[in-house]
């Protein structure tokens, strides 16, 4: 690693906990059930929408009522995705006349948005109409962030009220993320983006003449069966336009990660310069950081939200620190053909396919290493290209379950399952009943927190499984050996994770990838949520607990340092067996010079 | 149940309406009003016409030109329209065999140089449009533009040197040449 890959890395890391404390202040006010100065900002607009949707925003809702509005609304929102997506064909704002996407796609797109995943199996700039991307993709970009925040709060909320029946108002809840926390970011952003030359506009694509013609080749089979070569010149490039940035700014801040174009944040129109990297970079794990502290907040102990984020960050640097050093180290099947991968003060080095020179290695690993750890999943270089090493830090992140920071409140609320487990386990080596936060964590809690965390981790490995079987699954691969089984590991592990990201290579866009994945997707994001809204609703009901001698406090490096180990051991113990199949077995081939 | 139906109903129309129409109007609306230049796409003109983007890179084959990274759009490379890129994996037989051939070319085109060539310069690109190469990959390239143009190669250097750009406020990214940029300077210098 070079100096400055420190330097960078650093200064992100800085930049990140500097910010950490203010948005999280900001969003307890937010969400207080009090009013204050930033809910009696924008009451007249907040009031406007209840009165037109006949909404009592002090209707307090037991959990089953909001578990009740969480899945409708969302159930709404996914089909209103699959409409579109279907319908675009005959609907305006569509100036390269796309036709309707297919049933399968749009089916695995819809879901895939209304999760919060933003996997992508077709390409935006050759598949969507702008009003799908503005109707569908965009508004689901805002609702599936908004209701991982208000899961969180109601979780959060089931902690600190004591003996009471209700977790909060989901609309309520909703309302205030999108209108005082999403809309007002995102806005900034995508000026900010703009301004580093993302486009964002309504016009048609724009053709250009090229400075040098040049001419390809295709060949094609003819009605008889035999090769026909065809030489085309090319004259001209056809550069694509569309409300981008708008759109960049909210995946970035909602951990959605669905590109606007098919590169995603690798393409130049959606990512132009390092500072505009830095500022995409930042909105990856703005939210979900700050959210620890807002809990801190509202549980009323600081120091609670502060070790959550401590865990998170003790996973996080060290394998930030492995992606980078795998990548600059560069791919030594290259080395022997005379390739310069050194770094110098003319060249990054290192690993560059699939990466643009722009980001370089250190910009490239940060990313793909705050993506995989945040459920956000969108790129600015190819994991598919990545060496074995630096490809297995994505993968494994994402298996942890989304839970190093994680997806904006989907982390915390996965993080505050492991939380539970983590109690738990050390109430049974001292033999006393486990406390959290003053609840007392019984039969109930515990189920609950267990399927928040092994129903993801049996997606994973049951979904793989069944993909290698099927030879419709093993026919998406486009890498041969150990790789192409990296490639099928991680689309499922993506998908089964809520992150989106993907080894690109995969073919995905086929009805069986597209059902396969579709299931996971909604199997990890809405039985998930009902659980956590359950545990929310019995954690509110109980009595606080005073603490005694027997308890164990929970925010001394000593838990953070055995929270960190659940965490980890889980995801040790579910997926070695599977990376050594995937990425460990590709490292020792190519250290063998194969 | 129907209550809870009809209000998530009207909510999503509403919010719709708000995140789906009113935020992306407002971000056009300000970006057209503030950034006119950057929001259409950084076009770059010619003679009062445009001849690309700033930020969008083009093909480049005549070795009289600097060549930019390699692309993996299809069908052709650079196709702006459909962005992508190789997603050859690390030990890929055909990641090697696609660089092999890249430094083949490179050395075809200045039979002379056996110096090592520059990573950037033979490995494609994540988006397949990328604009720039590393200073290090002009470097490589510089004599032989400056001979088949007959031109002086310290001109050719500060040429390259003026479409080089340092790290982003002397931190952030990797230093990088811009290559439309670089050869349509060198075409107005040269024909």
């Amino acid at each position: 690693m070079t100096t400055n890959d420190y330097l960078q890395l650093g200064l992100y890391l800085v930049v990140l906990l500097l910010l950490v404390k203010p948005l999280g202040s900001y969003m307890a006010h937010v969400f207080a059930d009090a009013p204050n100065r930033v809910t009696r900002f924008g009451g007249r607009v907040e009031r406007a929408i209840y009165r037109l949707c006949g909404i009592a925003p002090d209707e307090d809702m037991g959990w089953k009522r909001y578990a009740l509005a969480v899945l409708l609304f969302n159930l709404l929102g996914l089909l209103a995705v699959y409409a579109l997506q279907r319908l675009q064909g005959w609907l305006p704002l569509n100036p390269q006349h796309f036709g309707a996407v297919s049933a399968d796609s749009s089916m695995n797109t819809a879901i895939s948005f209304a999760s919060n995943t933003n996997w992508q199996g077709y390409g935006g700039e050759s598949t969507m109409s702008y009003l799908t991307q503005m109707l569908g993709l965009a508004v689901q970009n805002f609702l599936s962030a908004a209701t991982g925040i208000a899961v969180l709060v109601a979780l959060v909320r089931g902690f600190a009220r004591r003996s009471a029946t209700g977790i909060g108002n989901f609309w309520v809840d909703l309302t205030r993320s999108t209108l005082y926390l999403l809309l007002p970011l995102s806005l900034l952003l995508s000026l900010l983006l703009v301004s580093q030359g993302v486009v964002q506009n309504f016009k048609p694509y724009v053709d250009v003449p090229v400075v040098q013609a040049s001419s390809y080749s295709t060949t094609a089979k003819d009605a008889a069966g035999h090769e026909v070569t065809t030489q085309a010149v090319v004259t001209s490039q056809t550069l694509p336009m569309g409300p981008a940035a708008s759109q960049i700014a909210i995946k970035q801040l909602g951990t959605n990660g669905g590109g606007f174009f098919n590169v995603n944040s690798a393409h130049p129109f959606e990512n132009p310069t390092p500072l505009s990297n830095f500022l995409e970079l930042l909105s990856i794990l703005l939210i979900p950081s700050a959210l620890c502290y807002t809990f801190g907040q509202m549980v009323g102990d600081r120091r609670q939200g502060w070790s959550l984020l401590a865990v998170m960050l003790v996973i996080f640097i060290p394998l930030l620190l492995a992606c980078t050093a795998a990548e600059q180290a560069g791919n030594p099947l290259l080395a022997h053909l005379g390739v310069d991968q050194h770094a110098s003060a003319l060249q990054a080095g290192g690993n560059m396919e699939g990466k643009e020179t722009r980001f370089g290695i250190a910009d490239s690993t940060l990313w793909a290493t705050a993506t995989t750890a945040a459920s956000n999943g969108s790129v600015n270089a190819m994991h598919d290209s990545f060496t074995p090493l630096g490809g297995l830090v994505p993968m494994w992140l994402m298996q942890l379950g989304e839970v190093i920071f994680g997806g904006v409140g989907s982390g915390l609320y996965g993080m505050l399952a492991f939380a539970v487990v983590a109690v738990f386990i050390a109430g049974l080596m001292v033999g006393r009943t486990p406390e959290y936060l003053g609840k007392k964590i019984e039969a109930y809690e515990m189920k609950m927190a267990s399927l928040a965390v092994l129903l993801p981790c049996a997606l994973v490995v049951i979904g793989t499984a069944i993909a290698v079987m099927v030879p419709a699954g093993v026919a998406g691969v486009a890498n041969p050996g150990a790789h192409g089984f990296s490639e099928m590991l991680y689309a499922v592990s993506s998908a089964s994770n809520n992150n989106g990201s993907a080894f690109g290579g995969l073919s995905a866009n086929t009805p069986f990838w597209n059902v396969l994945l579709g299931a996971c997707m909604f199997l990890a994001r809405f039985p998930l949520i009902v659980a956590m809204l359950a545990m929310a609703g019995g954690l509110a009901a109980k009595r606080h607990v005073p603490e005694s001698a027997g308890t164990l406090p929970t925010h001394t490096p000593l838990f953070v340092t055995l929270l960190a180990c659940v965490v980890i051991v889980v995801g040790a113990l579910t997926f070695l067996p599977a990376l050594a199949l995937g990425p460990i077995a590709e490292q020792l081939m190519s250290a063998m010079g194969h | 149940m129907s209550k809870l139906l009809r209000q998530s109903f009207v909510l999503l129309l509403l919010m719709t309406v708000i995140t789906g129409v009113l935020y992306p109007l407002a971000a056009t609306g300000l970006a057209q009003l503030i950034f006119p230049h950057q929001a259409n796409g950084s076009l770059v003109e010619r003679d009062g016409k445009p001849v690309g983007s700033a930020l969008i890179g083009q093909s480049f084959t005549d070795p009289k030109y600097f060549w930019g990274r390699p692309s993996a759009t299809a069908p052709n490379p650079y196709n702006a329209s459909a962005s992508s890129a190789s997603n050859q994996g690390p030990t890929n037989p055909a990641l090697a065999d696609a660089v092999k051939q890249r430094i083949a070319a490179l050395r075809a085109a200045d039979p002379g140089n056996a110096a090592p060539v520059p990573v950037d310069l033979v490995t494609a690109s994540g988006s397949g449009l990328d604009p720039q190469i590393s200073p290090a990959a002009a470097q490589y390239q510089l004599a032989r533009v400056a001979r088949l143009r007959h031109m002086d190669v310290a001109r050719v250097r500060s040429l390259v040197q003026r479409c080089t750009q340092g790290r982003q406020l002397g931190l952030l990214g990797e230093p990088r040449v811009d290559v439309l940029k670089l050869n349509l300077a060198l075409d107005a210098g040269a024909p």
